[in-house]
């Protein structure tokens, strides 16, 4: 079996999802860890530094090519399947199977994805962008990016988008966190609940301190 | 429980061949025994049809009690009806009230062409297990049980996935209309005993490409298939089939 026959089958597919899913959760722990440093009382000293040390530096500046690779090939991937797999059933049912022996957020994987990718086009474009251009898509000036959060936050409708895609993520991730563990091959039922368990906290815990940065801004709280 | 007479309205897919444009038909029938199997319900409408001079509907079936996987019917929305675990030829009258209305359809999937009315096209599931769902020995005489020792655990699981009927339920549950617990139940069947691992990883590697050549879906595991499993088959095969899959495509040296 060739490299080629194994990534354009159906579990090939879902193996690319899986990893991708997975190696993107990782860059979540990170950027949220970071981000939470907006909270630590010092009026954005310690998170400006983190964020010139992700920003400002060679290293996490060449990791973050692979992040935007694997993001891609995520979303691409996931539209790929997603159409694909609608096209199976090309006469559906009259009485639908409905919300029977699975979760709604479970079949809508495609849809919530949708809402993510929309939130993260408005997100880089807030963020990302400008300080890559200011920079020169190299490694000059950066902006103040807490002065920028300020900003930005201080718009409520910017913050209900916000706090919409974390919501999305939230339901994103509770079935894709352990479902991803699922694809890539963990059967042993022991491990799977304890993947479910903590990905339902992951999904909860992750996009909730995600959808506070908004919120605190916008409240005054930092 | 007591046993009651009723009174039914159906909503039955007739579809006079693969090709023809298919709709739904209107029966009633009347003093329905809450003991009868959906099946007998059937048979009795058949009758009725017969006697007016139309044509009786065509539907699958074959042992009736619950282990040959022939009688595909997706009833009010879920395959093989209400029950829990359970065939259409073992869903039993009492199980609904007098009055209702139930609505049939056959299975919804492209790998699965309706042939004629309720009765679908489920060779692709054959095609599937000709692909490498055995395990190839010589003739001879038979080993005895006890010379191959094997984890009671092992056993038990491989015994648990070597359930499945072949019904064609899970496809029809699901959204993407994959065959995975299928195929995963019959891989893991094998993949869990000494006799089935020589061949363990053409097995998958062969019945996968044949489950997508026939135009089945893939996972994504919404557990839908398992919810409507008559033999309550674990999704846990198909993570097992993954696994399997992984293993094959990085330890084959093509
Ligand atoms: C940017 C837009 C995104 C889109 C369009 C998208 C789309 C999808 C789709 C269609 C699936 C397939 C569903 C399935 O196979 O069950 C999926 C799965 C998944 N996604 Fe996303 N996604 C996006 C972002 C993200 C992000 C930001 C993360 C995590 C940080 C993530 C994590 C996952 C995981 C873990 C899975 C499960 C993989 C599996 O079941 O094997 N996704 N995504
Ligand atoms: S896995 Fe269950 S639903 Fe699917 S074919 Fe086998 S018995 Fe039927
Ligand atoms: S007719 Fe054999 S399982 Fe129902």
């Amino acid at each position: 079996m060739t490299w080629k026959q194994v990534f354009t089958s159906s579990v090939g597919k879902k193996l690319v999802m899986g990893f991708t899913g997975i190696f993107l959760i990782l860059f979540l722990i990170i950027h949220v860890g970071l981000n939470a440093c907006i909270w630590a009382g010092d009026n954005g000293v310690m998170f400006t530094q983190a964020a010139h040390f992700m920003g400002g530096n060679w290293v996490p500046r060449v990791l973050e090519i692979g992040l935007f690779a694997g993001l891609l090939l995520h979303i691409i991937q996931g539209y790929m399947l997603s159409f694909s797999n609608q096209s199976k059933r090309s006469q559906g049912y009259a009485v639908d199977f409905g919300n029977r022996g699975s979760k709604w957020y479970s079949r809508s994987m495609g849809l919530l994805g949708t809402i993510i990718l929309l939130f993260l086009v408005v997100h880089i474009s807030d963020f990302w962008l400008p300080n890559r251009v200011s920079q020169g898509f190299l490694l000059g000036p950066e902006i103040n990016l807490f002065d920028k959060m300020r900003v930005e936050f201080s718009e409520l409708w910017v913050v209900i988008l916000y706090v919409l895609g974390c919501l999305s993520l939230g339901y994103h991730l509770a079935h894709g966190f352990q479902s991803a563990f699922r694809t890539i091959g963990v059967h042993n039922k022991k491990y799977n609940t304890l993947l479910s368990t903590i990905g339902y906290a992951f999904a909860i815990i992750v996009p909730l301190a995600f959808a506070m940065m908004p919120v605190s801004f916008y409240l005054g709280w930092v | 429980m007591e046993h009651y007479s009723m009174n039914l309205n159906l909503k039955v897919w007739r579809q006079q061949n693969a090709a023809a444009k298919g709709g739904f038909k209107l029966y009633r029938v009347e003093n329905i025994s809450s003991e009868m199997s959906f099946l007998e319900m059937f048979d009795v409408l058949n009758e009725q049809l017969v006697h007016a001079g139309e044509d009786p509907i065509t539907f699958d079936h074959d042992c009736r009690e619950g282990i040959c996987g022939a009688c595909s019917m997706h009833i009010n929305g879920k395959p093989h009806g209400p029950w829990y675990a359970n065939t259409t030829c073992q869903l039993h009258m009492r199980a609904f009230k007098d009055g209702d209305t139930i609505v049939v359809e056959p299975w919804r999937a492209n790998a699965f062409p309706v042939i004629k009315d309720l009765m679908v096209d489920r060779s692709a599931f054959d095609r599937i297990i000709q692909a490498g769902g055995y395990v190839s020995v010589n003739t001879g005489n038979a080993v005895d049980g006890n010379a191959i020792p094997i984890p009671k655990n092992n056993a038990d699981e491989a015994f648990a996935a070597a359930m499945c009927i072949g019904c064609g339920a899970c496809v029809a549950a699901c959204k993407n209309s994959s065959a995975m617990l299928f195929v995963g139940a019959k891989v893991s069947h094998l993949a869990l005993l000494p006799q089935g691992d020589p061949e363990r990883g053409s097995r998958v590697v062969n019945m996968l490409a044949q489950m997508d050549k026939e135009g089945f879906g893939a996972c994504t595991n919404t557990g839908a298939c398992e919810a409507a499993c008559p033999k309550e088959i674990s999704l846990s095969n198909i993570a097992r089939l993954n696994k399997e899959y992984l293993a094959a495509s990085f330890v084959d040296n093509k």
